[in-house]
């Protein structure tokens, strides 16, 4: 009549774990959840917009001038990526340094190079070899390039006086007519 | 005049024979001092070159990257061994120039903790959930023969 298998059961009872052990495994899963969405959110983000807020930045030039564009009042920034190991930024080189030699004079248009993932010795040699006068500084632990996140080199961006984009570009000009245009000196 | 004569070549064969010895250990201590200078072969740049990802390919290393920038790269680490520096100091410049993520190891620091954590943790949870599963569903043999198999007394009436 008993059920002998019942009996066996109820005399050895089963034995849970804690229900914290359950309850802290969960959070601990549930927090790298988290973190893991807001990694894939954050790769996810889209590129800067025309029109958007660009945040106050500072670079440290290869010569040690550090400039931040919080002081610099009202000016307009031509802010360009580039690195010595890419083909199309030594075309692009030339045009910048011609367009800044134009500007330049009037003060109202500050050009900062920003060298991407690039070594110091090669990214000098270009400098030199290229000509380039206007500020030119390593993109250090590629914290700008991430701030504008680029997709490669050579990117241009222009961040009027108001500090909003007002321009952007994803590879080279190829003309100073094009820079020029860009630059809203046309 | 004689004894003078000869004391004299004596004294002149001594100083020949000294700047002679000078010169041998100069040469020397040059030679030294040359093969203590770091020569680092590929084999060692490329050790360093393992250990770090090029910071514009996706999830490539350095020593395997065949582009431009990475030979850049590789001569840059070939030139700090050749300075002396130690990999640890090379990996520190790299990750300064160029941030955590150049690191084919994330450092075990903040947040990246968990990435060393974690894994042992769920392997640990999972080992207990199963032990837990496997005890809580199994019938014990002594049970099963005590309990099921020995003939009950209305067995034995029949």
């Amino acid at each position: 009549m008993n059920d002998p298998l019942a009996a066996g059961a109820a005399k050895t009872p089963k034995k849970h774990l804690p229900i914290w052990v359950f309850i802290l495994a969960g959070v601990i899963l549930l927090g790298f959840l988290v973190l893991l969405a807001t990694g894939l959110l954050l790769n996810r983000q889209q590129a800067l917009t025309l029109g958007s807020r660009v945040e106050p930045f500072s670079v440290t030039s290869f010569d040690g001038t550090v400039i931040s564009t919080a002081d610099l009042h009202g000016k307009t920034v031509l802010l360009n990526f580039w690195a010595s190991w890419c083909t199309t930024c030594v075309d692009e080189a030339a045009i910048l340094e011609q367009a800044w030699r134009k500007v330049s004079p009037d003060q109202k248009i500050v050009f900062i190079g920003v060298d991407y993932a690039d070594t110091e010795p090669a990214a000098r040699a270009f400098l030199q070899k290229y000509g380039i006068d206007y500020t030119n500084a390593p993109d250090l632990r590629s914290a700008l390039s991430q701030q504008f996140r680029i997709t490669g080199v050579p990117e241009t961006y222009l961040i009027g006086g108001d500090g909003t984009l007002s321009g952007i570009k994803i590879g080279p000009f190829t003309s100073l007519d094009e820079l020029m245009t860009f630059l809203g000196q046309k | 005049m004689k004894p003078l004569q000869s004391f004299s070549r004596k004294v002149y064969s001594i100083v020949i024979a000294i700047s002679i010895l000078i010169e041998v250990m100069a040469v020397a201590v040059n030679s030294v001092s040359a093969q203590a200078q770091p020569t680092p072969s590929d084999d060692q740049v490329n050790v360093v070159a393992s250990q770090i990802y090029c910071p514009v390919c996706q999830n490539i290393t350095l020593d395997v990257c065949g582009t431009a920038a990475c030979a850049q790269w590789r001569e840059s680490i070939h030139e700090k061994l050749a300075q002396g520096e130690t990999p640890a100091q090379i990996k520190n410049y790299f990750v300064q120039q160029y941030g955590d993520r150049v690191l084919a190891v994330p450092p075990r620091t903040g947040l990246n903790w968990l990435l060393y954590l974690l894994p042992a943790f769920i392997l640990l949870a999972a080992l207990i959930l199963s032990v837990q599963f496997i005890h809580s569903h199994r019938v014990t043999p002594a049970n099963s023969v005590s309990e099921v198999d020995e003939p009950t007394k209305e067995d034995r009436h029949e």
